[in-house]
């Protein structure tokens, strides 16, 4: 993602992304969604599930309620791509400035912040797996 | 074809009609050449994701601010971007965009500040076009570049600064705080769901009255309310008078963009000026008065 330098290519890449996401699935979480997945600072009112897995990682689950949310759905699919799975001590390690790594000029302060908040919300999910699995 | 009436507009009462056009008033006119639409939005994806077509894309950080100062783009750059959207002094612009069209006011208003007049605004935006299922596309338009001879901007007229807010105040002139209840009280340094962007005290400006920017539209379709409505709310309910001289403001003065619109077209008041320093400024200023 970082290696796309052309502007447009970006951008294109981006509503890719959004097209591709996929709301949580009902067996994990149904409407109304609970206030305490909502990710604070989104305006795109996102919402983050973490689902444990037998091997020890999660698979992320997400909801975007506002249909104006495409850069949060865009962020949302690449989340699960690239985290869903990957051993929880290396989610933790991921920067939240990645954000601006992946959205470059289209993203606003703002907004910026919202979907930085999304990765953070990722991030503690993980921290809180990570502590049940410690505790048993 | 541009100049006939917008009988839907008319219907409900405004001051200066004018400035404002029915999603079917552009539904009509997609063709027409004398007319360019422009979406201006929070998120710059929205409109690659599919716009009205033949529309062009304002971004309010990347066309309408000064890159390196904390101000407007000068004279040179807006007529580059005049350029670059194909619009002449001749062109009538009119804008629209997602949140009730927030950013498309806060476009409109800086358009006004290089006096390009022959400018409107599509009631309800973004969300109503598409409420409708009227036509969207991905096709970005290619536009003849123009000549566009711009005035140096006029900020005196329709900008505050915080010299003008602090003079205003020794005049006990009339504020308008458009934030939310929480914003204006101090109890919350920055909108629901925003980041804080670094305002060191909460708080209003003495004497501000408080009427939140989005009153002033209907949440179902983000179209303005009606005129009596709207009087209702800034006449009836704030005391404020058409010949007052009023300073709206906000956080950043995108929010307070929508109120002044209101307030200066839809409602006529001739003197109403938008402080875009806002909270972000005044709350960190040394020694300005705050109220609580």
């Amino acid at each position: 993602m970082s290696s796309v330098e052309d502007q447009n290519q970006r951008v294109q890449m981006l509503l890719d992304f959004a097209g591709h996401f996929k709301e949580v699935p009902e067996r994990v979480a149904r409407r109304p969604f609970p206030e305490q997945r909502r990710v604070a600072f989104c305006e795109s009112e996102a919402y983050v599930w973490a689902e444990k897995q037998p091997d020890g990682t999660a698979k992320f689950h997400f909801a975007v309620e506002n249909p104006s949310g495409i850069s949060a759905k865009a962020l949302a699919y690449i989340l699960d791509r690239t985290l869903s799975g990957v051993p929880l001590d290396e989610v933790l390690r991921v920067k939240p400035g990645i954000v601006s790594t992946i959205f470059r000029q289209n993203i606003s302060m703002g907004k910026g912040m919202g979907l930085m908040a999304m990765v953070q919300t990722v991030q503690k999910l993980a921290r809180d797996l990570m502590r049940e699995t410690a505790a048993h | 074809m541009s100049q006939v009436l917008d009988r839907e507009v008319l219907d409900k009462g405004y001051a200066v009609p004018d400035v404002l056009v029915s999603t079917q008033w552009v539904a009509d006119r997609l063709n027409d050449t004398d007319i360019r639409i422009i979406e201006s939005n929070e998120d710059p994806l929205l409109y690659p994701s599919g716009h009205i077509p033949g529309a062009a894309q304002v971004d309010w950080t990347n066309d309408l601010n000064d890159p390196i100062r904390r101000d407007y783009i000068n004279r040179e750059a807006f007529e580059k971007l005049m350029s670059r959207i194909g619009v002449t002094t001749e062109t009538t612009v009119v804008f629209y965009g997602d949140k009730n069209n927030w950013w498309a006011t806060y476009a409109f208003w800086v358009f006004q500040l290089f006096n390009h007049t022959r400018a409107k605004v599509m009631d309800g935006g973004r969300l109503k076009w598409q409420n409708e299922g009227r036509p969207m596309t991905r096709d970005i338009p290619q536009f003849k570049p123009a000549r566009y001879q711009a005035p140096e901007r006029q900020d005196p007229k329709i900008r505050a600064f915080r010299e003008n807010v602090l003079e205003h105040l020794r005049q006990r002139g009339r504020l308008v705080d458009v934030r939310s209840r929480e914003e204006y009280t101090g109890e919350r340094l920055h909108m629901e769901a925003y980041p804080n962007e670094g305002a060191l005290r909460g708080g209003h400006i003495p004497g501000a009255a408080n009427v939140p920017w989005s009153r002033a539209a209907n949440p179902g379709d983000g179209t303005f309310r009606r005129a009596e409505e709207l009087r209702d709310i800034y006449l009836k309910e704030q005391g404020l008078k058409p010949e007052d001289s009023i300073i709206a403001y906000c956080r950043i003065g995108e929010r307070s963009s929508h109120t002044w619109f209101v307030l200066k077209y839809l409602l006529g008041f001739p003197d109403v000026k938008n402080y875009d320093g806002s909270w972000t400024e005044w709350g960190n200023l040394v020694n300005v008065p705050i109220e609580k």
